[in-house]
């Protein structure tokens, strides 16, 4: 697959820098010379190893497939779309060396990617600087697109190249919130995060949404993630007479904290955010009956707009499925190619010499229905479909309870 | 006050894990005055043994009829892993500066961590372990689950059965006079190589034991569970006084229940809310430690380690 990638890009840098000659000595035989078309790469960044590496295929899958597609349809004449996928383990450092790998590679119009946040702030200045736009199915750190200050109301966009398809975690917090008092009827809590940039960010805008409805906060302490007993701390739980517990985490802690709230006695559900939302949460915690997490976006599976990806997704015979991340990523990378479609409308069918800041102007004005929904992108690069969805374990099973488009 | 039973009983039951861990810091530190810090991925390796002898039983097992095959699996794979560190990667070191093995015991524990997750299937994350069913126990004022039962019985039958191995029998005595002083026990017909290589598996065994007890307090093991745990073991094993046998279980105690407390009260006192949570029970752990050391620098039992120089 590596040498594949390796000789495909290679051949597509030959191909590109014949171009670029052409249009240096203005010969008008340039342009669509003989049929050949101009090769366009959409980068890949995501764990394609490692704990998280089942998300992280899903994701270079995913983006795959919405090349293919596009080239199938023709979407942009005269050229062609591949991905350059790399793996970054889930590590910042070796995301950043991606991102240079892929400013370096002058090809890459467009970067889909990462998963996690922290990675992501590794890659937003280089990218930044290079004017090459990054579109993350993923990231839900709130910071990223609107500041280290967005708690106190005060947005400010960090870096112009950084967009997601997926919705903030300021959304997600106050969607689990309004779910956890107004459906499930809950109004007693006790609040847990794990002080990492995903937990604490997620844990206080629940506290802040659950607040303002009116439920009370009955208690609140952090866990070191490592952990694995957490029965101190359940024991406090059970203190306080809280009727749920809303975990700001990643399942790997959550799934022995809800058992071991369980196996206590206090018999009130985890809740908590995508970071829970894994088959692995059920499979490590056998008393998971009733937990409840949210996700971004509508379970693929319900939506019709998803039913022609998963038919191509099956039809492209992938080992590995398109997991909770596949119809955003579809989505992202289909961004980057209409905007690499409008940047070529607009350039007489070529592309023109400033081709990454071009493709990053035009993302602003990108707007299509996709797998997830309708697709755009707001003054800080959010998108603008902020579907939520609520799952309740039933059976072993995420079950989807409710889904909305949820504006705080 | 009234989760008070509870916290003590959680704090015991981890205590009693730090303790059987220690002892395996203990016992080679007081033999050759080497921190086997591979120690903590040696009781790693007993979980992942005894639920491998788990999984290789017919489905629908009665835990309570095969747990003492678990814990044998458990404990021949932790042995043969703590003998063959001790052969190869400790014993070619001996006489060598003290730095050459403490970096040779990282280099090993990486090994074996990244050993574990490369060949086990599903190690990538976590892993469930087998666990008792049925309701747990009321013990005054205290919910103690099933699984808790073993470790709380286990400790102190292992330090019973420690206690009259190293004083009762031959090769007891014979680890006492190496602790002592080795070249003298050599001159007087002790092998002491075969009694070095006894430290180690007598202690790689009881992390074995601990690592059962572990998977079935948490409900799963994962390849880095070691380093922690053993981290906090190490700890015990100097809190108690390192060599010393009875200091490491009673400083495993010590620290399990003061991160219990810790956790459930420090929040309480008074300008302290801010330092009470579960996050920061590590950190008092740690605060005890240095205070037990200023007063105490031979650790709360003590060691003859000092008159040995």
């Amino acid at each position: 697959m590596l040498i594949l990638t390796t000789v495909l890009t290679t051949g597509a840098l030959t191909l590109s820098a014949c171009g670029s000659r052409d249009d240096d000595s203005g010969d008008d035989k340039g342009g669509s010379s003989g049929g050949k078309k101009t090769t366009v790469v959409i980068g890949v960044d995501a764990p394609i190893t490692g704990d998280l590496s089942a998300l992280g295929l899903g994701i270079r899958n995913s983006a795959e497939l919405a090349t293919k597609i596009a080239n199938k349809q023709d979407l942009v004449p005269g050229f062609q779309f591949k991905i350059q996928a790399l793996d970054d383990q889930a590590q910042p450092t070796i995301g950043q060396q991606n991102a240079t790998k892929f400013i370096g590679n002058k090809d890459v119009l467009g970067v889909v990617g990462p998963l996690n946040s922290n990675v992501s702030q590794s890659m937003q200045k280089p990218f930044n600087d290079a004017k090459l736009t990054q579109v993350s199915p993923a990231n839900t750190g709130t910071e990223l697109t609107q500041g280290d200050n967005w708690k106190s109301g005060d947005k400010k966009r960090p870096f112009a190249s950084f967009f997601r398809t997926a919705t903030t975690d300021q959304i997600q917090g106050s969607f689990a919130a309004k779910y956890l008092h107004d459906t499930a009827k809950i109004n007693k809590v006790y609040l847990i995060d794990d002080q990492k940039t995903y937990g604490a960010g997620l844990a206080a805008s629940f506290k802040d949404t659950f607040t303002k409805l009116g439920g009370k906060i009955v208690g609140a302490d952090h866990i070191n993630p490592d952990d694995r007993d957490f029965n101190s701390v359940v024991a406090k739980v059970k203190k306080t007479g809280a009727k749920a517990v809303y975990y700001g985490g990643e399942y790997p802690a959550a799934g022995p904290l809800s058992q071991q709230l369980k196996d206590s006695g206090a018999k009130i559900p985890l809740m908590g955010g995508d970071g829970i939302y894994a088959a692995d949460f059920i499979k490590l915690n056998k008393k998971a009956q009733g937990d409840l997490a949210t996700s971004v976006g509508a379970p693929v599976e319900q939506l019709d707009s998803a039913k022609k990806f998963i038919s191509d997704y099956d039809a492209a015979g992938y080992k590995d499925g398109y997991e909770a991340y596949g119809g955003g990523t579809y989505d992202a990378a289909w961004s980057i190619i209409e905007a690499v479609k409008k940047v070529a409308a607009d350039n007489d069918g070529k592309l023109p010499s400033d081709a990454r800041a071009k493709v990053l102007e035009a993302m602003s004005t990108v707007k299509f229905s996709g797998v997830t929904g309708d697709i755009s992108f707001d003054e800080y690069g959010d998108t603008t479909n902020t579907m939520m969805t609520a799952y309740q374990v039933e059976g072993g099973k995420w079950v989807p309870k409710k889904s909305e488009v949820y504006k705080p | 006050m009234h989760e008070l039973p509870q916290q003590l009983a959680n704090g015991l039951i981890l205590g009693a894990m730090y303790g059987l861990i220690a002892i395996g810091y203990t016992m080679v530190y007081g033999i050759v005055q080497l921190i086997n810090f591979a120690h903590g991925e040696i009781f790693m390796i007993g979980g992942f043994g005894a639920y491998t002898v788990w999984t290789l039983l017919p489905d629908g097992s009665s835990l309570a009829a095969v747990i003492p095959l678990m814990i044998l699996g458990g404990i021949l794979c932790s042995v043969l892993v703590g003998t063959a560190a001790e052969r190869f990667a400790y014993r070619p070191l001996r006489g060598a500066p003290r730095l050459a093995p403490l970096i040779t015991a990282i280099g090993l524990s990486l090994f074996l961590q990244q050993l574990v997750w490369a060949f086990y299937p599903d190690a990538k994350s976590d892993i469930s372990f087998p666990q008792f069913h049925g309701d747990p126990f009321h013990v005054l004022g205290a919910t103690v689950q099933r699984g808790d039962l073993f470790v709380i019985i286990a400790a102190p039958v292992c330090m019973i059965a420690l206690g009259w191995f190293v004083n009762r029998t031959r090769s007891g005595r014979g680890m006492q006079a190496t602790a002592q002083d080795p070249d003298t026990a050599k001159l007087m017909g002790i092998n002491t190589d075969r009694i070095i290589v006894m430290a180690f598996a007598i202690g790689a065994a009881f992390a074995a034991v601990a690592a059962v007890g572990y998977g079935l307090h948490n409900g799963q093991i994962g390849f880095r569970m070691g380093f922690i745990m053993g981290l906090k073991a190490f700890t015990a094993a100097v809190l108690g006084g390192i060599g010393n046998l009875y200091g490491a279980m009673l400083g495993g105690l010590v620290l399990g229940i003061a991160e219990s407390l810790a956790t459930g009260y420090m929040g309480d006192v008074p300008g302290m809310d801010l330092f009470g949570g579960g996050a920061w029970k590590d950190v008092w752990a740690f605060v005890l430690l240095i205070v037990v050391l200023l007063i105490r620098p031979q650790g709360l039992l003590g060691e003859r380690v000092a008159d040995r120089a």
